[in-house]
């Protein structure tokens, strides 16, 4: 149980901590060219290894898969209203644009789409829906930010760059509602698929 | 840079139009960047050379002007030297706009705050280009219109749409892993600058919808050309 709670507060501080500060190390400290710079930062902040394009399209696609079932679940059951409902009602759709893209690439690159996970999520009423939302928009900002840089194809690149753009909207204006920054940081932190993973475990239902 | 004036200021004395910009970036709106990359990707996803959104494949084939990126080197420098550029406008902007005294209250502590974040950015990509033995392009001379609050913050919307736009239109070019990290680190930002900016000011917090749509450094230099000053 305690599981659960433990999750969201990784992300936090892990993200807005750690890797904001390896991001800006990065910039400001070494080496950057050569082949064994490359390696190093990268690797160490975002790498899980030779995961190949297709893999990281799943792993957004499980990801996207999660915050389309959050927001309709969300609309069904967290009796939203006002700002809060049309803000979660656009979100919802563009979830949905982002799961059938992904899968549709997953198939045009010859991949086999990962099935929707099953998903449990704790909220109960606006104010909790709307907490959990920060959460999944900032997660999902830098999941695609710690993934990006290991994407080979381009275009796929560039699809992912366009994705996460707008998971970063969301979660500004998500923040804003909640009365919390929306920019929390001039450098948006990174997590590797291993910490998100983790982050988002307590979301899927066994 | 092998011309004798800066690109910026070749940039604010080029008199061609901007009309075509404005054209360029309303015509294809509706297309969407994913259509775009599904179709790349249908035909051969490894065909990289399809990076329209340099124009840089403008300057191969006519060796003499330089456009977009090369404008401020070659590859990854240029790529920086141009993010730079763009952020030196944002940072004078946002410190422009903050000693108006047009703003006040909220929208005085977003525009500093903002400000503070685009001044990081800054630091961080001069600290960058000189790691990589660079050199740091010339900070643009800049005038923007700040009349009353309501223009300022549409103003620093397109600013940051633009911005953020501009990043997007250059993460496929970057060869650097590491350089490609940080940029993408500063795009959302700038995408979560634009968000605000937009809810404050009535528009869409998406206005390309689910998926936002990458501008080229040549669309971006001419949207920004009318507030240099030559």
């Amino acid at each position: 149980m305690s599981g659960k709670e433990q999750g969201i507060n990784d992300i936090e501080v892990i993200g807005h901590t750690r890797s904001a500060f390896l991001v800006r190390g990065a910039l400001a400290t070494g080496s950057l060219y050569g082949a064994g710079a490359v390696g190093s930062f990268v690797t160490r902040a975002f790498a899980q290894g030779g995961a190949g394009d297709i893999d990281i399209l799943n792993f957004a696609l499980t990801l996207e898969y999660l915050e389309a079932a959050f927001y309709k679940e969300g609309l069904k059951t967290a009796k939203l209203s006002g700002a809060a409902k049309k803000l979660a009602t656009e979100i919802a759709d563009h979830e949905q644009q982002h799961v059938d893209a992904i899968t549709q690439t997953i198939k045009k690159l010859g991949g086999k789409p990962v099935a929707a996970p099953g998903v449990k999520f704790p909220f109960t009423d606006q104010k909790s829906f709307l907490k959990l939302a920060q959460v999944f928009e900032d997660t999902g900002v830098s999941a695609y930010n710690g993934a990006a840089p290991m994407i080979s194809s381009k275009e796929v690149l560039g699809a992912a760059g366009s994705i996460v753009q707008v998971e970063a909207r969301h979660a500004a204006a998500i923040r804003l509602l909640n009365g919390d920054n929306p920019s929390p940081a001039a450098f948006d932190p990174t997590l590797s698929k291993k910490q998100v993973l983790k982050a988002v475990k307590p979301f899927i239902a066994a | 840079m092998q011309d004798e004036k800066p690109a910026i200021e070749r940039l604010a004395s080029d008199p061609s139009d901007r009309k075509r910009f404005l054209k360029a970036v309303g015509g294809t709106a509706g297309a969407g960047a994913f259509a775009l990359f599904l179709a790349a990707c249908g035909s051969d996803s490894k065909s990289s050379s399809s990076s329209s959104s340099t124009g840089s494949s403008t300057s191969t084939q006519q060796s003499t002007a330089k456009t977009g990126t090369e404008m401020f080197g070659s590859g990854d420098m240029g790529i920086l030297g141009y993010a730079l550029t763009l952020e030196y406008l944002e940072t004078q902007f946002y410190a422009d706009a903050a000693k108006s005294g047009k703003l006040s209250g909220k929208t005085l502590a977003v525009a500093k705050q903002f400000g503070s974040e685009e001044s990081e950015h800054v630091k961080a990509l001069e600290a960058t280009i000189k790691k990589l033995g660079g050199k740091l392009p010339a900070k643009p001379k800049a005038k923007f219109p700040l009349k009353d609050e309501k223009s300022i913050l549409m103003l620093a919307a397109t600013v940051e749409n633009l911005g953020a736009n501009a990043y997007l239109g250059q993460a496929g070019n970057i060869e650097n892993k590491e350089v490609l990290a940080a940029a993408l680190s500063i795009h959302t930002v700038e995408a979560r600058h634009a968000s605000v900016l937009n809810t404050v000011t009535g528009q869409d917090i998406t206005p390309d919808g689910a998926f936002s749509k990458p501008a080229t450094a040549d669309e971006v230099l001419k949207a920004v050309k009318p507030f240099l000053i030559s």
